[in-house]
């Protein structure tokens, strides 16, 4: 879950879809040609019109299925080493609230509410703070803590020591594999 | 190449190409224009930073609930002696997109992206099984936006 987890699979679109939809999304996904006409390349590739594939990539962001088309940075290739996943036990009835405070902070990167594990595991919301280094990390999160009013939330900071693994993730099956 | 190497022209063009690209026939055309500079140098400008590793992609955020797939966060208890073993066993699976030593009991992280929601259950099986650990399975209940933008 980097920051920009740029996250997610293609699979059972709703059928009917045309097969060439499908491969461009495909090769969206391995990342754009870096080319004065990236769109048409694709559409080369995909078998379809310039302005198809233009038009393809409008209605997926309208509709939400890109969340955003641009550019994935490594976080520690640029020095953003310090990786915290900020984990807050907050009762039911105030974490959306709680939520949606965090995740306006320019500081947070990802913010979401997921279930509990008890009793090994009591937080229920889930941020992301990047940084250059631990002591600003944390500094961030004790003033935005004093500025929400976040005090009386038990949380814990979960540095990242390695990454084992990071890439964009595979959605879309290749036709062939 | 780190933070410290890139200039400040580099630092613009990260920053400006995290908000996305225009859809128009020439983008990186119109982006050159807004920072100033040649789209060619744009071009190669980027060419260079995928190259050296800053950029790891450009490309799309696909929703992966929308477009039919799964996704979720899941985490293991690794004991210490043991932790070799199991990143390589996790790691082994396509489906794990992201996978992060942390500093807790539950010290091993990891994003599982699979084409259809059912298949997460799967997966986590499959990874119980190879690593004889109990996966703690966190999926997303509920996202609250934020600006995808890391300042450079």
């Amino acid at each position: 879950m980097s920051t920009a987890t740029p996250i997610s699979p293609e699979a059972a679109r709703p059928s009917g879809e045309p097969e060439a939809h499908r491969r461009l999304r495909a090769l969206l996904e391995r990342g754009l040609p870096l080319t004065p006409r990236p769109w048409q390349a694709l559409a080369d590739q995909a078998g379809l019109a310039e302005e198809e594939v233009m038009a393809c990539v409008r209605r997926w962001q309208a509709e939400g299925l890109i969340k955003r088309l641009g550019l994935v940075v490594r976080h520690r290739r640029l020095g953003l080493q310090a990786n915290a996943m900020v984990v807050w036990d907050v009762p039911d009835e105030r974490v959306a609230l709680v939520g949606r405070r965090l995740a306006r902070e320019a500081a947070v990167t990802l913010c979401y509410r997921r279930p509990r594990r008890l009793p090994d595991w009591p937080y229920n919301l889930f941020c992301m703070i990047h940084g250059a280094r631990r002591e600003r990390v944390l500094a961030t999160l004790e003033s935005t803590i004093a500025r929400l009013g976040l005090d009386d939330i038990p949380h814990r900071v979960l540095f990242s020591t390695h990454a084992y693994r990071q890439c964009g993730g595979r959605y879309v099956r290749e036709p062939d594999a | 190449m780190s933070l410290a190497e890139l200039d400040a022209l580099d630092r613009r063009l990260i920053n400006r190409l995290q908000e996305g690209l225009p859809l128009s026939p020439r983008p990186f055309a119109a982006v050159a224009g807004e920072l100033g500079v040649a789209e060619d140098a744009l071009l190669e400008r980027l060419a260079r930073l995928r190259a050296s590793g800053v950029l790891s992609r450009f490309g799309p955020m696909y929703h992966a609930e929308r477009l039919g797939g799964g996704l979720t966060l899941a985490a293991l208890a690794v004991p210490e002696a043991d932790f070799e073993r199991v990143s390589e066993a996790v790691n082994a699976f396509p489906e794990v997109a992201h996978n992060y030593r942390r500093e807790h009991t539950l010290n091993m992280w990891f994003v599982l992206a699979t084409e259809t929601p059912s298949r997460i259950a799967e997966v986590i099986e499959a990874i119980e099984a190879a690593t004889g650990l109990p996966v703690y399975n966190m999926p997303k209940e509920e996202e609250f936006h934020v600006r995808l933008h890391l300042p450079v």
